[in-house]
């Protein structure tokens, strides 16, 4: 008997492809120094840099061929 | 909300039925003359679920009578998506593969339309059509949370708590919504424009209502909100860049913007962490996630297709 399980309940998730969430954050820095407020529970970052709202993922990455996603 | 105009004899029968609760309710016509008949009758018996109608009794919720009917128009509704459905592509469920069916989907998109060429009077037609769902948004997926494994559950929840507003009654996305109509001089209030609805969008909104009030169709619940979320974040962009060309007000178009970054996150999440586990822990629901993410698309399409025939466009 190994009773109820203990889930992963991991912060930060790679997606394949995609981009990148975590769990969790009130803050992100960009790339130029800017700080910006997160007011969600997870964001999704962006991978690709292609995204028109960086730092976060705007879905910009499913417009790159396969090879170029992250 | 009062109950909407009737539009045959079944939806006329019905709503005379449903403000007779708690009298006896008389028995009722067992078939509607039409599609717009049948999808508006099971439109206002679903809603007695939501928020309900000024001019009916609450008990009409679990009339016997009305329960019937619902019945069998679900059995129709559900009939008929299946009949549409190619089947389950993959065997199993993977959550990249779910991902990929969605971005592969090249039916007609309202959104570039509107990003491009529409005019602001399509546009308010389009945001009427829409309202019927933006104005309950998160409320259909909000029926599976007590039936769902754990790990499943957790997500949803994770995904509902952003789609509700962090708390924030403000920044609830209905209410977002809905301020954005009224802002724009439109009516705000749920079901407002339910005398106009087409067919199509009536039961494009049956069909979430089914999924989430059914146990037995939980996966195909989850499957359609994947799919939602997944053929959201891109098409956002492009309605709030059509709408910031048609000049139309800021909370609005923040409505849409909010959706590009709120539905990058949730497409993850209810591909991966609601349907992947799902899947995982409740294995027999693989078929159904599919059957919701197509039937989820396949509703789109053809509510674009019949936009566009209304408008005369040959998108």
């Amino acid at each position: 008997m190994s009773g109820p399980p203990q889930h992963d309940h991991p912060d930060v998730v790679l997606c394949p492809g995609g981009p990148v969430l975590v769990r969790g954050a009130h803050t992100v820095q960009d790339a130029d120094g800017q700080v910006h407020e997160v007011r969600r529970p997870v964001v999704a970052l962006c991978r690709c840099a292609k995204s028109a709202r960086l730092p976060f993922c705007d879905g910009t990455h499913k417009l790159l061929p396969e090879g170029a996603r992250p | 909300m009062i109950l909407p105009k009737p539009r045959g004899e079944l939806s006329a029968a019905l709503f005379e039925a449903l403000r007779s609760v708690p009298e006896r309710t008389p028995p009722l016509p067992q078939f509607a003359d039409d599609a717009a008949d049948a999808a508006l009758s099971l439109w206002v018996l679903h809603e007695l679920s939501y928020r309900g109608f000024e001019d009916v009794d609450d008990e009409a919720e679990w009339d016997l009578v009305a329960l019937g009917v619902r019945r069998t128009l679900e059995r129709e509704l559900e009939q008929r998506l299946r009949d549409r459905w190619p089947g389950n592509p993959a065997g199993g469920y993977d959550p990249d593969e779910l991902l990929a069916f969605v971005e592969a989907d090249d039916g007609p998109s309202l959104s570039s339309y509107i990003q491009k060429k529409a005019t602001r009077e399509e546009t308010l037609e389009l945001l009427r059509q829409r309202s019927v769902y933006h104005l309950k948004e998160a409320d259909p997926s909000a029926w599976t949370v007590p039936r769902l494994p754990v790990r499943a559950q957790a997500a949803l929840v994770e995904l509902q708590f952003d789609e509700y507003g962090d708390g924030d009654p403000n920044r609830l996305h209905s209410h977002l919504f809905a301020r954005g109509l009224d802002a724009e001089g439109l009516r705000s209030e749920r079901g407002a424009y339910i005398d106009e609805a087409t067919p199509e969008t009536l039961e494009m909104n049956n069909a979430m209502s089914l999924f989430g009030l059914h146990r037995r169709l939980r996966g195909a619940a989850m499957g359609h909100l994947a799919a939602f979320e997944a053929s959201s974040s891109l098409p956002s962009r492009k309605m709030a860049q059509g709408l910031e060309r048609l000049g139309f007000n800021d909370q609005l178009v923040g409505y849409y913007t909010e959706h590009v970054e709120a539905d990058a996150v949730h497409e993850q999440l209810a591909a991966r962490d609601i349907c992947g586990t799902l899947a995982e822990d409740d294995p027999g629901q693989a078929d159904g996630i599919w059957f919701g993410a197509f039937t989820c698309l396949d509703l789109e399409a053809r509510f674009a297709r019949s936009m566009f025939e209304r408008w005369g466009s040959q998108e």
